[in-house]
């Protein structure tokens, strides 16, 4: 078996451009390097081209009119714009908002913010599986409510929340309703003409594009408005001022018309892989799979090792790139929020692994992978006076442990 | 079809070195930053790298620079960032600041502050004598931009900074259109705040970066991941940080010998452009090398920018961000200009792949179209 390490298990935290986005990007970089906003020459209005040609890509992917998509800089921009864009425009109506625990830190961030402003915030528990429960949603409704923001797909566990029920109950209640939607594209079919979805935020990095664009769905019909956050020069209809980067635009268009043709043949090789990476790893005795095994999209397995130190376990395995706990925390030690709210303890929070797997990821690798694991777990183990006493029958939950 | 490219100020060709220095980063290198595999240190390492030679470009510290995706999101992060965190307060800036600049600042003035213009005179220099009164109130923030990017003309940065520093001002610097085009130095502007931009100097779009003292609280404008020590949440760009830091590195030597050759073409460009009766605004005071901003009695700047685009030539009419509009320049408006006048604006901005002969060309082509819309106009009438 010959597989080239370190294995790249993170495609949640970013996927690499795929050969043909790259292809298609060069050329605007190069030749075709106008200015979109530039309407005195062919340079800018090649560029502008360029960049309506990528708009509509983007909006058939996820079944939206391309005057609905406003390009920003990435995901977390659009979380930021959605957000408190939506909540100051409307914030005459209520300053209550609700979002959920197990956010991504773009989404959790910008509502704590607001929160110093003077709105109200209730960050939903979710059940132990990860998912939203849609009457614990109900009952967080106020009369002042404006905006609810919840992910389509968790970046740490992959767990694909019922976004057209809270949705529904969004629109009965008429409160503006945001969805992260930066780990769902290519992963989950999304139909903005059937979803009850106002606004939705898409990142092009986590779907084969490069770094550093994303975009943001405004509803039309029934219209959304916003605040914009960034002003200047009045681009993207004055939502989103500055000059635009044609091809990372282009890059974004074409990753997210790939996404579209291939993402269902893709998806069940992925399907394939994680289910192959699974039955491997639950060879291994205390292993527990973090989320919901079925309402979760088939690119993440997020695994906690039981009796196995999380540091240890990182430094461990070093041949495959993955993740504990998500990217963007990964810089503290912290155990990961969104393990901690679906009630993980804290040992198994840090003993958790994040495999993601994608387009490229093969077969070899996950054999790889699981061998590997078996083979660290134990060693790990062995080195483990817990594991010891678990084997020993030891109750460790029940141990009086000797303050030090 | 244009070929010939006279419109730097509005974004430039990416240097061939610079695209080799983005491409590994767009394709094999993909990690990100954040990640503590060795994808992401090494993606980390890239960023760091850019951030010395960003740094190095403009005589900073390498810890003074936060990344953003470009000029654009800079200034509102100074604006917003600096005069948001000090409560409602005075901001001042000039008339002829770049509405990434006076934008956020009436966005701010809505919400309770108050703004303060610095007039230019006719020439389009900011007016000092102003700045000492404006100033007892009390001030959050001033900014004044380096070079603007309509007329190219500079402005006296260093010595609005030293008066605004007298009365604990903060000072907040717009170098997106002087950087690569005459030696830009942080330190010796005396400045807390300066903004740059990737794509003016042949770097890719998607890419710039504030370049803050930092003593100076600021609030962020994007929450999120924490990158860029909090102060700019969100993945970031590598490649196009990469190629901004490897623009950076080639700026030194270009000042060497660039800013002389293009100030000749320019100065042959505007001897023709006097001799076809062209007025040139602020021809008289120093401006940046590459910029020339002027009109034509009685021809509409649209008609003759579009014309010109037929037969090869990119030329602007106003800045690129606000060509959407057929207003009369605001900042033409700002200097006095008659709106008749001021319509008819037209600006080159050379740059590194202009030649002589390409003005040469331009200026034949440029008395041909005058004359052509003169004897149209006279039709007409």
């Amino acid at each position: 078996m010959t597989v080239k390490t370190p294995i790249y298990l993170d495609y949640s935290a970013t996927t690499p451009v795929d050969p043909r986005v790259a292809e298609k990007m060069i050329p605007y970089i190069t030749e075709f390097f106008g200015n979109p906003a530039s309407r005195s020459h062919s340079f800018g209005w090649t560029a502008e081209k360029a960049v309506e040609n990528a708009r509509e890509e983007v909006a058939k992917l996820v079944n939206a009119d391309p005057r609905e998509i406003v390009w920003t800089s990435g995901a977390t921009e659009s979380n930021n714009l959605a957000i408190k864009g939506a909540a100051h425009f409307y914030s005459g109506k209520g300053k209550h908002i609700i979002t959920v625990m197990t956010e991504h830190k773009a989404v959790i961030d910008p509502v704590r913010e607001l929160e110093r402003e003077g709105f109200e915030a209730t960050f939903l528990q979710p059940e132990p599986n990860g998912l939203v429960d849609i009457e614990k949603f109900k009952a967080a409704i106020r009369p002042d409510t404006v905006l609810a923001s919840v992910m389509f797909v968790n970046n740490e566990i992959g767990v694909i929340q019922d976004i057209e029920a809270i949705g529904n109950i969004c629109r009965e209640h008429g409160i503006i309703f945001h969805v992260d939607a930066a780990q769902a594209t290519g992963k989950v079919a999304i139909d903005l003409e059937k979803l009850p979805v106002d606004l939705m935020s898409f990142s092009a990095h986590k779907t084969y594009g490069p770094k550093g664009i994303g975009a943001l769905y405004v509803r039309r019909k029934p219209r959304v408005r916003l605040e914009a956050q960034m002003h200047g020069g009045g681009h993207e209809r004055g939502l989103r001022s500055g000059t635009l980067a044609t091809h990372q635009i282009v890059g974004m268009g074409e990753a997210f018309r790939i996404a579209r043709e291939e993402m269902e043949l893709e998806n069940a090789r992925i399907r394939r892989l994680r289910d192959r990476l699974l039955a491997g790893l639950q060879e291994i005795d205390e292993v527990y799979v973090n989320g919901d095994l079925k309402q979760r999209v088939p690119h993440n397995l997020n695994i906690s090792f039981n009796f196995v130190e999380g540091e240890s376990l990182i430094m461990a395995v070093k041949d495959i790139a993955v993740s504990s706990g998500s990217a963007c925390t990964s810089a503290s030690l912290e155990p990961s929020y969104v393990l901690r709210a679906l009630g993980r303890s804290d040992e198994l929070a840090h003993s958790s692994i994040r495999f993601s797997i994608g387009r490229f990821t093969t077969e070899e690798d996950v054999d790889y992978t699981v061998a590997l694991m078996k083979s660290k777990i134990g060693k790990l183990r062995e080195l483990s006076p817990l594991w010891e006493m678990h084997q020993e029958g030891i109750d460790l939950s029940k141990v009086e442990w000797a303050a030090h | 079809m244009s070929s010939t490219y006279f419109d730097h100020n509005a974004t430039t060709a990416l240097d061939s070195r610079v695209l080799e220095s983005m491409l590994p980063f767009m394709t094999a290198q993909h990690g990100n930053p954040t990640s503590r595999h060795s994808f992401g240190r090494h993606a980390r390492s890239a960023i760091e790298r850019a951030r010395e030679q960003v740094a190095d470009a403009v005589n900073a510290h390498p810890s003074q620079v936060i990344f953003t995706s470009g000029g654009t999101e800079a200034n509102n992060l100074a604006v917003t960032g600096i005069a948001g965190r000090y409560g409602a307060s005075q901001i001042v800036v000039s008339d002829i600041e770049h509405p990434c600049i006076s934008r956020p600042a009436q966005a701010l003035q809505q919400r309770g502050w108050k703004l303060a213009v610095l007039p230019v005179d006719r020439h389009g220099v900011v007016q000092e004598s102003g700045v000492e009164e404006l100033l007892r109130t009390e001030t959050s923030l001033l900014s004044v931009m380096l070079a603007n990017n309509e007329t190219g003309v500079l402005q006296k940065v260093a010595g609005i900074a030293a008066i605004a520093r007298k009365h604990g001002v903060t000072v907040h610097t717009d170098a997106v259109q002087a950087l690569g085009k005459m030696r830009v130095d942080f330190a010796e502007l005396n400045v807390h705040a300066m903004t740059l931009s990737s794509h003016k100097i042949n770097g890719p779009q998607g890419a710039g970066a504030l370049i803050l003292d930092k003593r100076i609280d600021i609030e962020p404008v994007i929450h999120g991941g924490g990158q860029e020590k909090g102060l700019r949440s969100g993945t970031e760009n590598v490649a196009a940080i990469v190629g901004f830091g490897a623009a950076c590195e080639l700026l030194n030597a270009r000042l060497l010998q660039e800013p002389g050759r293009i100030r000749q073409m320019r100065e042959h460009l505007e001897t023709g452009l006097k001799k076809l009766g062209a007025v040139i605004f602020g021809a008289e005071v120093e401006r940046l090398p590459n910029t020339s901003f002027f009109a034509f009695n009685e021809i509409e700047g649209e008609t003759l920018v579009m014309a010109l685009d037929r037969k090869g030539f990119a030329v602007a009419s106003g800045s690129a961000c606000s060509s959407d509009s057929s207003e009369p320049s605001a900042v033409l408006l700002a200097m006095g200009v008659e709106a008749d006048l001021a319509k008819g604006a037209i600006r080159t901005s050379l740059g590194a792949g202009n030649s002589a002969e390409q003005i040469d060309s331009f200026l034949a082509v440029l008395a041909g179209e005058i004359a052509r819309l003169r004897h149209l106009t006279a039709v007409a009438v």
